[in-house]
C-alpha cells in the first residue's frame, strides 16, 4: 500500500490550489511505498483540462530521484472541476503500469479530495494509500 | 559493447540505435522522449543515432492526461 508523508500530502494539495484555474501535475517518490520527495512539475498545457508534463524536467528529476536511491512512486495532477478519477485521457496517457496514479479533485475547493490509483492495460483500480505522520526527529 | 541506459549498464551489439534499443524493449518510440548523453534526441533521428561504447542514454514515457469533459 502506499504512504504518503503528511508533509508531502499536504504540499500536494496545496500545489493543486496554488496552481487554479489550471491543473496541477507532479511526481512523488521514496523507498519501500513511502512518498517522501514531491517534485511539483511544469504543466506545458497550462490548461484547467489538460497537463502534459516538460519531457527535459522529467528527465532532470528522475535522474535527481535516481541520485537519491529514491524511486518514482506516483505522479500526481489535479482536476479542478470533476471527480478524483482517471479521465480516458489520463487512461490512455498511463504508461507506468507499476507506478500509483493519484488524482486531487477541487470540485469543492474547501474539501479537496484525494485518491490513489493503478492504471494496468486500461484498466483502472483504486487503491488505499495511508497518509503518513511526520517523523520525529 | 557496454552503455548506460537508465542509470543502468546494459550490453548491446554494436550497431544499435536508439531505435532499435527502443524495439528490443518494446517501447513505442511515440510514446517516449529519449536523451543521450545529455541531450534529448528529436523522434525522427532515433533510426541513425547509433550508440557507442559507454553512452548515456535516458528515456522516460511521457506524462500527461486531464479530463477532456472540463
Amino acid at each position: 500500500m502506499l504512504h504518503i508523508r503528511e508533509g508531502c500530502y499536504q504540499f500536494m494539495i496545496q500545489d493543486a490550489l496554488r496552481r487554479l484555474p489550471n491543473e496541477a501535475c507532479g511526481l512523488l517518490s521514496g523507498r519501500k511505498n513511502l512518498a517522501e520527495s514531491f517534485f511539483a512539475m511544469k504543466n506545458t498545457e497550462e490548461s484547467p483540462a489538460s497537463y502534459l508534463m516538460d519531457p527535459k524536467e522529467q528527465f532532470h528529476v528522475m535522474k535527481h530521484i535516481r541520485e537519491r536511491n529514491e524511486e518514482m512512486l506516483a505522479i500526481y495532477h489535479s482536476h479542478v472541476a470533476s471527480p478524483a478519477y482517471p479521465s480516458s485521457k489520463d487512461v490512455q496517457l498511463a504508461f507506468y503500469p507499476d507506478v500509483y496514479y493519484v488524482l486531487i479533485s477541487l470540485q469543492d475547493r474547501s474539501h479537496p479530495v484525494v485518491k490513489a490509483y493503478r492504471i494496468q492495460e486500461g484498466k483502472v483500480r483504486e487503491e488505499p494509500f495511508k497518509v503518513a505522520p511526520e517523523e520525529s526527529r | 559493447m557496454q552503455i548506460v541506459v537508465n542509470g543502468k549498464k546494459e550490453e548491446v551489439k554494436e550497431g544499435t540505435t536508439v531505435a532499435t534499443l527502443l524495439k528490443e524493449k518494446k517501447i513505442m518510440m511515440e510514446m517516449v522522449a529519449v536523451e543521450l548523453n545529455g541531450a534529448i534526441l528529436p523522434r525522427s533521428s532515433y533510426a541513425e543515432a547509433f550508440l557507442k561504447e559507454g553512452d548515456r542514454a535516458e528515456f522516460l514515457y511521457y506524462m500527461g492526461g486531464g479530463n477532456l469533459n472540463e
